[in-house]
């Protein structure tokens, strides 16, 4: 798993960012904002976008909200933005209330996922569009705006028009004119969505450098489940208007508070179980390990197991058969049938895997670590 | 062999020629098209230019009442163009970005003026103008008129412009850097809507120098109606006007498209014409 600190390799761009944060400029100078969402609730009719969700962010943090298409996640972002509001419940920047203030006065900076940039002004010109905003002069406002893309390594893009940018210089732009400002809050709206893979990579791994060099308090909501992990301090998955998890992503990951959690983050494996003792173990494959909290304690009960916590040996007599095999460079994702028709991934190394063509008999065994089970799946 | 494989190669030249013969005979239509509405459009004002022959072009200027029903017709284009302009743009804008399931019912209404007759048209604002009446003696009466009959046209113009647009993201980025509603209308939205303008506009104004019914009925001498009251003292003269309003039009409208079009390549969206605008296009990723 990745860890998101990212090494201090002092690239040009780095440096111009320091430079800039250092000369008194962009965001980071006010030493972070804390924001507290607190019991958001949004309908649409009779759909609830946001149930009483709430979330702390502390200053200079960068929090993930992740989660399937309308679980709420942009909703709540647009209503921290100001361009939505909610219901019931209160936005704090800082401790105060803004609920109210017009998304013109929040002082928040946004990278749209669609591409936002004013088609009548140059790259320049739109990264100097909220400094002229603040009243900030010609020169100064010039020159500011230059270093800003400079430090999104955009400076011989300076005179060009939008459209001839490509997608991903015109996010980094975006990106530039949303820091401009110094905001207190950044706000990304899936702005990496409408790039490719590669593009993608190399934009997030600049929005992450750049957040944690400027100290910059952030929202960004995504449904790429890489982007959040890989990214993010701490990630936020979101369900039918609540938050299920706030956690960092390797806790995300290793411990997952619920069902929904475990099979949205990651490969996780449903396999049947027995539970005991009252609901503090459960049998799987034969072995008897105890529970995660969170599940159920008692009823008809799946584990959830993820494939690099399974093992898997080569027997003559084992319960499972190997039906495929998909490389993946060190690990080799194994797939068993196992009696009672369950099918179940297991990572192996790759050496290891090539003894497991498909048609081999297998046993598949779970190590004594504690699992999170769940109601048992009617698929 | 070589009898099975000689005429395999023949199918397909023939199958080429007739393709060809095709392709070639397309062109030929259309050219017959272009030239019947050519001679249908153009064959009038042939017509007309013979009638008023050269020499009455050089008499129109000195004409009684051309000046004043011409100036007339130039401040009511302006007033027309000043209110239409003032009242579509910020309700297209409002309806296009908080009432869009209003679209409709706003594309009905605006096309309502073309269906009523002009005459209703005129008891309606005569009566509404009771409530003012040194309006109703006054040549701006036919501003108010004027503003209903470009509706449709003004409307069309701007919605176009409007819908090439990311009108949602473009203000909400606009507010989000601190910007209020009229600087995001002034600065952002209307530098990006100036072709849809600009098309307004000319329709606006080709509507007013042409309109001669409503002019007619409320008894003012618009420019219009001096070419129909002259044109029985000097006919030749009155159609020689009304072939330069029509040249100067025509002039006007190519020129729109024209400056658009290069201010709109210049920004990567396509041809500009009188109701469409083409949306920014990007490079790729």
């Amino acid at each position: 798993m990745p860890t998101n600190e990212t090494t201090a390799h002092e690239t040009g761009e780095a440096q111009a960012a320091a430079t800039v944060a250092g000369a008194g400029g962009p965001a980071g100078a006010r030493g972070g904002t804390s924001v507290s969402l607190r019991d958001l609730t949004r309908a649409f009719g009779a759909a609830r976008a946001l149930n009483e969700m709430s979330l702390e962010i502390a200053p200079g943090e960068l929090v993930a909200l992740l989660g399937p298409s309308g679980c709420g996640k942009t909703t709540a972002l647009r209503i921290v933005a100001g361009f939505e509001y909610a219901d019931a419940g209160q936005v704090l920047i800082d401790g105060k209330d803004v609920s109210g203030v017009p998304a013109a006065k929040r002082d928040m900076g946004m990278v749209f996922q669609s591409y936002s940039l004013f088609p009548n002004m140059s790259a320049l010109d739109n990264v100097a569009f909220g400094l002229r905003m603040r009243k900030v002069g010609g020169g100064a406002r010039r020159k500011r705006a230059a270093e800003l893309l400079d430090m999104v390594g955009l400076s011989a893009q300076a005179g060009q028009w939008p459209h001839q940018l490509s997608g991903g210089q015109q996010q980094r732009v975006a990106l530039a004119r949303a820091l401009a400002i110094e905001p207190r809050v950044l706000l990304l709206d899936e702005p990496l969505s409408a790039l490719d893979a590669k593009v993608r990579l190399q934009l997030r791994e600049q929005i992450r450098t750049l957040q944690q060099r400027l100290g910059t308090t952030t929202l960004f909501v995504t449904h790429d489940q890489e982007e959040a992990l890989s990214m993010a301090d701490r990630v936020g998955v979101m369900r039918a208007g609540r938050l299920e998890q706030v956690a960092e992503p390797a806790e995300l990951y290793s411990r997952p508070a619920t069902a929904f959690v475990a099979e949205f983050v990651g490969t996780m494996n449903r396999l049947p179980a027995e539970l005991g003792g009252g609901g503090t173990v459960v049998t799987v494959l034969g072995t008897t390990v105890p529970t995660q909290e969170g599940g159920p304690s008692s009823g008809p009960v799946d584990a959830l197991v993820r494939p690099e916590n399974l093992t898997v040996a080569v027997a003559e007599a084992g319960d499972g058969i190997v039906t495929g095999r998909t490389f993946l460079g060190a690990v080799t994702r194994v797939a068993v049938r196992l009696s009672g028709d369950t099918e179940v991934a297991v990572d192996v190394s790759s050496a290891a895997a090539a003894a497991m063509a498909p048609g081999t008999a297998v046993q598949v065994s779970l190590p004594a670590a504690p699992v999170l089970v769940a109601p048992r799946s009617s698929d | 062999m070589a009898a099975l494989t000689r005429p395999a190669p023949a199918a397909p030249a023939g199958l080429a020629q007739a393709k060809n013969r095709r392709r070639r005979s397309r062109p030929v239509w259309r050219w017959v098209v272009l030239l019947v509405t050519a001679v249908y459009f153009l064959l009038p004002l042939w017509g007309a230019l013979r009638f008023s022959g050269i020499s009455a072009f050089g008499g129109v200027i000195s004409e009684a009442g051309f000046g004043s029903s011409l100036w007339l017709s130039v401040r009511l284009a302006i007033v027309t163009t000043a209110i239409t302009l003032a009242l579509m743009v910020p309700t297209a804008v409002y309806v296009h970005l908080r009432l869009p399931h209003l679209r409709r019912v706003l594309d009905s209404i605006t096309i309502l003026p073309v269906v009523i007759p002009p005459v209703v048209l005129i008891i309606g604002v005569l009566q509404i103008a009771k409530v003012a009446p040194s309006l109703q003696e006054s040549p701006y009466l036919l501003a108010l008129l004027y503003v209903i009959l470009s509706m449709p046209f003004a409307y069309r113009s701007i919605d176009a412009g409007l819908r090439a647009l990311d009108l949602k993201t473009m203000t909400e980025a606009s507010s989000s850097l601190g910007a209020g509603w009229a600087t995001t209308l002034w600065r952002v939205i209307l530098p990006n809507l100036t072709t849809a303008l600009l098309s307004a506009t000319v329709l606006t104004v080709a509507l007013v120098l042409g309109e001669y019914t409503m002019a007619t009925l409320d008894l003012f001498q618009t420019f219009p109606v001096w070419i129909v009251v002259n044109d029985q003292v000097s006919a030749q003269v009155s159609v020689a006007a009304s072939l330069l309003a029509l040249f100067v039009t025509w002039l006007v409208l190519m020129l729109i498209t024209l400056i658009g079009t290069r201010r709109s390549r210049r920004r990567g969206g396509g041809e500009v014409t009188l109701f469409t605008a083409s949306a920014p296009q990007t490079i790729g990723n």
